[in-house]
């Protein structure tokens, strides 16, 4: 497999002197061709703001990205986003065809062709026919839809996705995450996506990169050992599914079991949290960027060593039987 | 689908119910004081009559006056109007979608716009001389404010989703001006352009009321001066009716170009189609 994408020590600090924030710090991963790959983290934690250096809509103030090997600097032409807040993102006063079509007037593709592959796309998400309305006529499913043909329809080598269905009901969620599922088999799609909720970064990915709070780092990386083709029942039924979810969980809210060696370190670079016992360790953000984030490492092992701590606790996380 | 034309019968009568009923009791009124300064409608309409329509089928049963006073007038008015549009929103858009052209400007244009237009009429009489680029000049210089700043609010509507949106997709400075922020900004365009056209007919009746030989406010000083009262009312219910119409045209216009937007009762009817 080849790497799509390369994030290697990103960083961003927003304003300067007293009143600077650190969103994101010393962030590194790789998303392989082909892979779809899901980042979750506490609200707040600055996945759009690593979202948003990935897709070029800001320069990072430390680190690189680089998407198939070329270092991004503005908005890379492979990539295609779908933004949480359909309802937004399209362009009310075009139809949904023309919404599709959009991105690829600028792209210099000709009339014919634009028309062509906006309906394929359609096809895609199942909208054949909806493309002479306009999107405020369409459920809100249906308009989240609209937006992941327009980004399907520019073929891009990556596609991110910004918490694509936290704005729709339940129900329609997991008609879309399974939608999203078949068309990226379909397509071989490469897609990295970022969510807040667990649950559904376990049932969609085939790997799980865990954020901590700010300054955001990956914690801990997570592959997701499911068969390929899901389902919203029996999927999420599963021991896996469900051992899973909670290992991720248990990584976001900082409850690490004490055995591993990197709640060790934790453990000695915290000190006072654990005498604050479990109130420190769930709430106060103190008790978790010392658990989840601990500088120390980052700063030694890299992104190799980690990748192989990382495997050590998925197998833990697999086998490990949970009460329920 | 019957109800249709009895809704729609029912909608114009209600609409002009009240005009028809203002017209009985002005002709009611204005019969029983029997001054020579208020005539009666039904008169006023027979001076219309005369005034602008003759037997002559090559000049299309117009009087002389509608090709010497009022074609010439409505060209300056709406050709004002034109040059307001035309200016107002590419200055309008440029000045909404950059923030330290607007901080630059905003001084400037608050203080021109503070000026009362009718107030530089002999400005632009030394400037233009007395004819029908001062009279432009003067229209313009009015009716830009409310297109203008209307533009930069409409432009300046755009939301950051939409910028990222088509920053991520790589949307083309020009696709972006014309797809994006200028249908954005279309709604609030399109209420300035209303205001903008009232005010470049009052502006084309003010300026040749000054300073004119031929045209509609001439006119109305002519007969005014002239104690022709009937005329001169005759020439003020043409302003009205041109106003109206004009009006109505542009909201014609304005259905037809943001026929995109919902509609307040369709949105919901429609939202339940699934998915």
């Amino acid at each position: 497999m080849t790497t799509m994408l390369e994030v290697s020590d990103l960083g961003h600090t927003y304003g300067s002197g007293d009143t600077a924030y650190t969103a994101i710090s010393g962030l590194s991963f790789t998303v392989d061709t082909g892979e779809l790959t899901c980042i979750v983290g506490p609200s707040g934690c600055g996945k759009s703001t690593l979202l948003r250096a990935i897709a070029g809509l800001h320069t990072p103030t430390s680190g690189t990205v680089r998407l198939k090997g070329e270092t991004v600097a503005g908005v890379p032409e492979d990539l295609a986003v779908v933004f949480q807040d359909y309802s937004r993102s399209l362009f009310p006063w075009l139809t949904v065809r023309d919404n599709v079509e959009f991105p690829l007037r600028s792209r210099g593709v000709p009339a014919e062709d634009r028309a062509r592959r906006a309906a394929e796309a359609l096809e895609w998400v199942g909208l054949g026919k909806a493309g002479k309305k306009y999107p405020w006529q369409l459920s809100g499913g249906m308009q989240q839809r609209v937006s992941i043909a327009r980004a399907l329809a520019c073929r891009p080598s990556l596609l991110l996705m910004d918490e694509p269905f936290a704005s729709v009901d339940a129900q329609t969620r997991f008609e879309l995450e399974d939608l999203l599922l078949r068309v990226r088999r379909e397509l071989n799609a490469t897609v990295l996506l970022v969510t807040h909720d667990i649950d559904e970064s376990v049932y969609l990915g085939d790997r799980v990169l865990v954020l901590s709070k700010p300054p955001a780092t990956v914690v801990a990386e997570l592959p997701v050992d499911l068969p390929p083709v899901r389902d919203q029942i029996t999927t999420r039924e599963s021991d896996a599914f469900v051992s899973l979810r909670s290992e991720v969980a248990r990584l976001l809210h900082g409850k690490e079991p004490a055995a591993t060696p990197a709640r060790g370190a934790a453990a000695r670079a915290a000190g006072a949290v654990d005498q604050g016992g479990h109130v420190a360790e769930s709430s106060t953000p103190k008790g978790q960027r010392t658990v989840t984030a601990p500088k120390n490492r980052r700063n030694g092992a890299g992104g190799k060593g980690r990748k192989k701590h990382m495997k050590t606790k998925k197998k833990r996380g697999v086998t490990v039987q949970r009460p329920r | 689908m019957s109800e249709q034309p009895r809704r729609r019968a029912r909608g114009f009568l209600e609409r002009w119910l009240v005009f028809a009923g203002a017209v009985v009791v002005w002709e009611i009124v204005t019969r029983i004081s029997d001054s020579v300064f208020f005539p009666p409608p039904s008169k006023i309409a027979q001076f219309c009559a005369e005034l602008w329509f003759v037997a002559e089928p090559t000049q299309l049963f117009l009087a002389d006056t509608v090709y010497e006073d009022i074609l010439p007038s409505l060209a300056r008015a709406l050709g004002g109007w034109l040059i307001t549009a035309v200016v107002g929103i590419s200055l309008g858009l440029a000045l909404g979608r950059s923030r330290i052209a607007y901080e630059y400007l905003n001084p400037l244009v608050t203080f021109l716009r503070s000026v009362p237009p009718p107030a530089l009429i002999p400005v632009f009489m030394v400037a233009f001389g007395i004819g029908t680029e001062m009279q432009i000049a003067t229209i313009v210089f009015g009716a830009l404010w409310p297109v203008l700043l209307n533009s930069v609010d409409g432009a300046r509507s755009v939301d950051r989703v939409k910028t990222d949106t088509a920053r991520s997709f790589r949307i083309s400075r020009a696709e972006w001006i014309r797809m994006v922020v200028f249908p954005a900004a279309l709604p609030k365009i399109f209420a300035g352009l209303r205001t903008s056209l009232a005010i470049s007919l009052i502006l084309m009746v003010m300026s040749e009321l000054v300073s004119s030989n031929h045209g509609i406010g001439y006119r109305i000083q002519l007969s005014q001066n002239t104690f022709s009262f009937d005329t001169m009312w005759a020439w003020l219910v043409l302003l009205g009716a041109l106003g109206y119409l004009l009006n109505n045209a542009l909201l014609a216009l304005e259905r037809r170009m943001l026929g995109w937007q919902p509609k307040r009762e369709a949105a919901p009817a429609t939202a339940k189609a699934g998915g």
